[in-house]
């Protein structure tokens, strides 16, 4: 078996440079937010209290970090262990994406020097979907370090200790499809709350199942567009195979995921409003194509050889899930008296500055720690 | 019309719902009203607009004025805020002559917090920063539980809550329904101010039993009406309005402890038409039934661990 590898190179990079200014000017629009409070750099509103930091950062920041749950629950669960290969990067970005939600949230809650009162059981609330999701989403990201950390280990040579976590990892493997099933479901359930002011589009029962579904498609798009990207960049021979066996899987998923989606809003009575022509509607037949596309794409056997197709189908299905995310928390969302939100400039940077802090630690992560297996 | 059928196809969404989701949509799970619990009945068409109740309420609230347009000598918010518990606001169509009419007419609406019967507040916060009185139902706010997530804000369907988003140390605002006077064995500074009677204190199963009073009554004929609190003793003496048959607050999102009463339709008033079940009992049952105990996802997790230790060692 090949094993991984550090792919070596410069870390400093030009694109990791542009990533550094661009963390430099978020960092001056987060001082502004905690010496000013959050209407300094965000247009949040009482109409509007949840924004583009819920949207992007927490809800569709971890769904494209659900890579490790995905490819965990093809390994371990449906025991497919040709897959194997892609479990390590993709354990690393959902790493990657879970801490820097929970760093987001630290930004976007008001009174952030209380967080650990979720932790306090006099306080935490067993009502609440959103004390699940937290205290999940905060136990899953220290699961992913836990995860990856035998990747460090192989690094500093630490092979005693890599040894003694091997044998508890089974733990830390099953607490990783455990936990995002429950949270990742838990997303949806928690705008449930939000009631009529949610487009009936969105607002179902079935949010639960259909953010699960998403997720799991997401975690799967992200898999394969990191892995043909990073092989069309570095000139590796790629993982082509096993990416387009994977894909033919994840057109099964999204058949499904159509399926339950429709039959929900059919039934609801609600399809009518997909043909009011107005944002909500546009943007419901959006994300609906977005997932459609890559069911053509990937439909044919020739299509899923191509890594072209993957690739194309992968950002597509990355591209539905977040739509679908974003119309359940922010465009679906009218909380009517006159209310608007468009997240403003500094809101934005601070966003781009979460991504670009990913991707600089991506990029030192892949070049300096035995992450992909070469050819 | 255009109302009406949204209505009836929400109905149909509801059934839909029930019918596809039955083991999640048990309606027992519905809250009843508290017997010791108190309120507030408005009566729009007792209410004359002079925002004495707003004024009483920031002064027994320590809340700084709220200024709109160019002036900035006195108090005049235009809706609820952080900095505004409690205002009247107006309805007004065409000529705006004859006051409570729907056509060329103005009505006065109250707005603040509902104090519900099944908040959904109190079910959204994750912290139990906002928590319903276990004897007499207001929902109060305490700041060292909150982390400031504003979930709440998302969660109620009539905008109570509001956030200090110009402060690096923000906190929720909402009416407590003068918590700190009921303590003092006194009563909500609005009700207590109010001229007319038209903002009425007392237990919710007398305000109903008023409320019900009111509709009952000939429009045009004078009537004695019950002023600051139901047990003041004191009342005053007006002509009944003409009343919509329907007491908001009744059934709208499981039952309030503000009841409101009016000569308009109250989504006129701006008061949002509810289903009788919060939606956040629906997200509680949901919740409840996948974590009972902790149940399902111990045995989840226990048949994980199997699996996952027989794959890596099948896989050596």
């Amino acid at each position: 078996m090949r094993a991984a590898r550090p792919l070596g190179g410069r870390v400093v990079s030009r694109t990791f440079l542009a990533a550094l200014v661009i963390v430099l000017v978020a960092l001056y629009f987060l001082a502004k937010r905690f010496m000013f409070g959050l209407g300094a750099v965000t247009n949040l509103n009482d109409g509007y209290p949840w924004g583009l930091w819920i949207a992007y950062d927490v809800v569709t920041g971890t769904a494209i970090g659900c890579g490790g749950y995905s490819m965990a629950l093809l390994v371990y669960v449906f025991n497919k262990g040709r897959y194997h290969p892609l479990v390590r990067p993709a354990v690393m970005t959902s790493m990657f994406g879970y801490t820097l939600a929970g760093v987001a949230v630290f930004f976007d809650i008001g009174r952030y020097w209380h967080i650990y009162n979720l932790f306090l059981p006099w306080y935490a609330n067993p009502d609440s979907v959103l004390l699940e999701v937290a205290l999940c989403i905060a136990l899953y990201s220290l699961v992913l370090w836990i995860e990856f950390a035998p990747t460090f280990l192989a690094h500093w040579h630490a092979s005693r200790w890599r040894t003694r976590l091997d044998r508890a990892m089974f733990v830390f493997i099953a607490l990783g499809i455990l936990l995002p099933t429950m949270h990742q479901s838990s997303l949806g359930t928690m705008m449930i709350a939000a009631g009529q002011k949610l487009s009936p589009l969105w607002q179902t029962a079935w949010l639960p199942l259909l953010f699960l579904m998403t997720a799991v498609i997401m975690g799967y798009a992200a898999v394969v567009f990191e892995s043909t990207l990073l092989a069309n960049r570095y000139g590796l021979p790629g993982e082509n195979r096993i990416l387009g066996k994977l894909s033919g899987g994840v057109v099964w998923l999204v058949a499904g995921y159509l399926v339950v989606r429709f039959a929900d809003v059919i039934l609801r009575g609600q399809l009518g409003l997909a043909f009011k022509g107005d944002l909500a509607a546009n943007m419901f037949w959006i994300e609906n194509a977005l997932f459609l596309l890559p069911l053509v794409m990937l439909a044919g056997k020739s299509g899923r050889g191509r890594p072209r197709v993957l690739f194309l189908a992968a950002a597509s299905l990355l591209l539905a899930g977040g739509v679908y995310r974003f119309d359940c928390y922010l465009i679906g969302f009218n909380p009517g008296n006159g209310w608007h939100y468009f997240p403003a400039v500094p809101e934005i940077v601070i966003t781009l500055g979460l991504i670009s802090v990913e991707l600089m630690a991506y990029l030192w992560f892949v070049k300096r720690l035995p992450v992909y297996r070469e050819a | 019309m255009q109302i009406k059928r949204r209505d009836f196809l929400k109905t149909v969404a509801g059934g839909a719902a029930l019918a596809a989701a039955p083991s999640i949509t048990m309606a027992s799970d519905a809250v009843r009203r508290l017997p010791g619990a108190v309120g507030i009945l408005y009566d729009s068409t007792l209410c004359i607009g002079c925002q004495v109740c707003t004024v009483a309420c920031k002064e027994a609230n320590n809340m700084p004025p709220e200024f709109s347009g160019n002036q900035r000598r006195w108090d005049n918010p235009v809706d609820l805020s952080a900095r505004t518990l409690s205002i009247i606001k107006e309805y007004e169509s065409g000529n705006r002559h004859h006051k409570d009419h729907a056509q060329d007419g103005y009505a006065f609406v109250k707005r603040q917090c509902m104090h519900c019967v099944d908040p959904p507040c109190t079910t959204a916060c994750p912290a139990s920063a906002l928590t319903k009185d276990p004897q007499n139902g207001m929902v109060t706010y305490n700041k060292d539980a909150c982390i400031g997530c504003r979930y709440c804000e998302v969660a109620c369907p009539f905008e109570i809550p509001k956030f200090q988003w110009d402060r690096p140390f923000p906190q929720i605002v909402k009416c407590q329904l003068c918590a700190h006077l009921l303590a003092k064995g006194r009563i909500p500074a609005c009700c207590h101010q109010c001229p007319t009677g038209a903002s009425l204190f007392g237990p919710v199963a007398g305000l109903l039993a008023e409320a019900r009073r009111r509709q009952q009554m000939t429009a045009g004929k004078t009537y004695d009406f019950p002023l600051s609190s139901l047990a003041s003793g004191k009342t005053r003496t007006h002509r009944a309005g003409k009343y919509i048959p329907h007491i908001y607050g009744e059934h709208e999102n499981g039952g309030t402890q503000v009841l409101y009463l009016a000569g308009v339709s109250f989504d006129k008033l701006g008061l949002p038409d509810l289903p009788e079940r919060p939606y956040t009992a629906l997200a509680r049952s949901i919740q409840h039934t996948l974590y009972r105990g902790l149940v399902a996802p111990i045995v989840v997790f226990g048949g994980l661990m199997v699996l996952v230790a027989r794959r890596t060692k099948d896989k050596e």
